[in-house]
């Protein structure tokens, strides 16, 4: 189940990206990694999704979709906790306040999810931060903000595929708490871009992202591959 | 969306979809009809009510589906238009906050529009109010609510963080449609978003009552960071650090205060609990 299978993800692709002169300003104000997120996210559509069947399988069914979410509060509690730990240059008392708040939110959902699937919880993930310069505030700030703004689109886009209400629930008292945090570090990012146009679309509607989508995005953080072939489709 | 291609995968399992639909050219008809009118993402919802009068399915709207957009689109109706009289009562800054307040007006009234089209599309009579039907002074509890800052951004996290819990609490009775189900909680986080934000406005103006406490753009335990016990309901039980039988205090081993514990996880009200909150809102 963990065999090595050398199967390197697309390149993003770009093109109708090239000429949303908006997109790319905002983009500019992103660091780096948050702004790779985004291409990544926005070419995804585009994309094949990835069938891979090797890596750590998050099982079928709602333990599967639990897996899916412990998988990704994995990758946020890990990189907040490097962003503690390592904090930016001219970091203020309110963004530090604030960022060991939003690490502790993510470590306990990491840590709920580890206790509430027990036995049928996946392994320890290990992360891949080398596109992050955790001394940069952009590049934090950005990269807090595109996996916020993923984590609200993947549990908008779970909880149709979850089949007790007592998860979706659980799902859904998480997920408002991941749209505050998108807010407030888009605030940083960029004053009043809580809820811009790139997440909110003309209905007034968040993002909302498949499985598949959200993990071809969060892979590029991800040392461990992942297995989400048998996880429900709707 | 491609509608012919979605009419000829149909026609290939279900050679006699026309004698159900009239004809193709009707059925486009029909559709184009109804669909020129409405927004696109409420398109699933109309092309499920048009098979739904051909193939009676099992995820067609139930009562309790079309109770529940009702009840999301009645509080749809009254943030919308405390929105609409909180950012032409003159006393909201020009700038940033003016900006904000806007945006989140035009939220509202985007998701009183979609609402709206989605109960007509799925063949449901959507419920309708005006600002006439709205006291958002609550009977006098906010009685300055037009007219001090202060107040109308505390009314404005109340009707936020309030409709979080709403959305939250009645997803489960979205759970047998994935379309509505998945409609409602983009909704949900977006109604999240703008109390984050007016959460830091009011954190930033210095508006907290009592003074010294710190309303952050999360929830911690049940406090408002507002000077009267009138919006109390909207903020207890968000306390609570025990979730699916699992207490988060210190979970893992892990230095997690009850005050982390608490805002990590937003909690769900009842529709009984969320009218009792808003009926000092509604006349009548």
């Amino acid at each position: 189940m963990l065999q090595e299978e050398k199967k390197e993800v697309q390149p993003p692709q770009i093109e109708g990206m090239a000429n949303s002169f908006s997109r790319r300003k905002f983009f500019g104000i992103m660091g780096g990694a948050g702004a790779a997120i985004a291409v990544a996210a926005a070419s995804c559509r585009k994309a094949t999704p990835m069938h891979n069947n090797s890596g750590v399988d998050l099982g079928s069914g709602d333990t599967g979709i639990l897996n899916y979410a412990y998988a990704l509060e994995q990758l946020e509690a890990a990189f907040y906790t490097q962003v503690i730990k390592t904090p930016f240059s001219g970091i203020n008392d309110m963004e530090m306040a604030y960022l060991k708040d939003i690490r502790d939110h993510e470590i306990a959902h990491r840590e709920f999810f580890k206790a509430a699937l027990s036995s049928k919880a996946i392994q320890d993930l290990e992360v891949n931060f080398s596109k992050i310069d955790f001394t940069i505030r952009d590049s934090v700030l950005g990269t807090a903000m595109a996996f916020e703004d993923l984590g609200v689109s993947a549990y908008n886009g779970a909880g149709s595929l979850i089949t007790n209400p007592d998860y979706l629930t659980i799902a859904g008292k998480i997920v408002s708490v991941e749209a505050r945090h998108a807010a407030w570090v888009r605030d940083m990012v960029k004053a009043g871009s809580f809820a811009a146009m790139d997440v909110v679309d003309m209905n007034g509607l968040d993002q909302a992202k498949k499985p598949d989508e959200v993990l071809t995005i969060a892979s590029a953080f991800l040392k461990t591959k992942i297995n989400a072939s048998n996880l429900p489709t709707s | 969306m491609n509608l012919q291609n979605i009419f000829s995968e149909i026609e290939k399992t279900d050679p006699e979809v026309y004698d159900r639909l009239d004809t193709r050219r009707n059925a486009m008809k029909a559709f184009a009809k109804t669909s020129g009118r409405i927004a696109i993402a409420s398109i699933p919802f109309a092309l499920g009510s048009m098979f739904q009068k051909a193939y009676s399915s099992p995820t067609a709207p139930t009562d309790i589906i079309f109770d529940t957009l009702n009840f999301a689109l009645t509080l749809e109706y009254l943030e919308s238009n405390f929105y609409i009289k909180a950012v032409s009562s003159g006393i909201i800054p020009s700038g940033n906050a003016l900006t904000a307040l806007t945006q989140i007006r035009d939220h509202e009234d985007e998701h009183v529009k979609f609402l709206t089209t989605a109960i007509k599309a799925a063949g449901g009579t959507p419920v309708s109010f005006t600002a006439d039907n709205f006291d958002f002074t609550a009977g006098g509890a906010f009685g300055n609510v037009f007219s001090d800052y202060g107040t109308l951004l505390a009314v404005a996290q109340i009707f936020e963080d309030t409709g979080v819990r709403a959305y939250k609490g009645q997803a489960p009775n979205l759970i047998s449609n994935n379309d509505y189900l998945t409609a409602a909680l983009q909704i949900h986080s977006v109604e999240a978003r703008h109390a984050a934000h007016l959460r830091e406005m009011r954190q930033a103006a210095g508006f907290l009552v009592p003074s010294g406490v710190t309303v952050k753009p999360w929830i911690t335990l049940n406090q408002s960071g507002i000077g009267t016990s009138a919006v109390q309901a909207s903020y207890d039980g968000e306390e609570n650090v025990m979730q699916a039988g699992v207490t988060i205090t210190n979970i893992g081993g892990m230095d997690i205060s009850a005050a982390a514990a608490s805002e990590a996880f937003d909690e769900p009200l009842s529709k009984d609990e969320i009218l009792a909150i808003v009926k000092p809102f509604i006349k009548g």
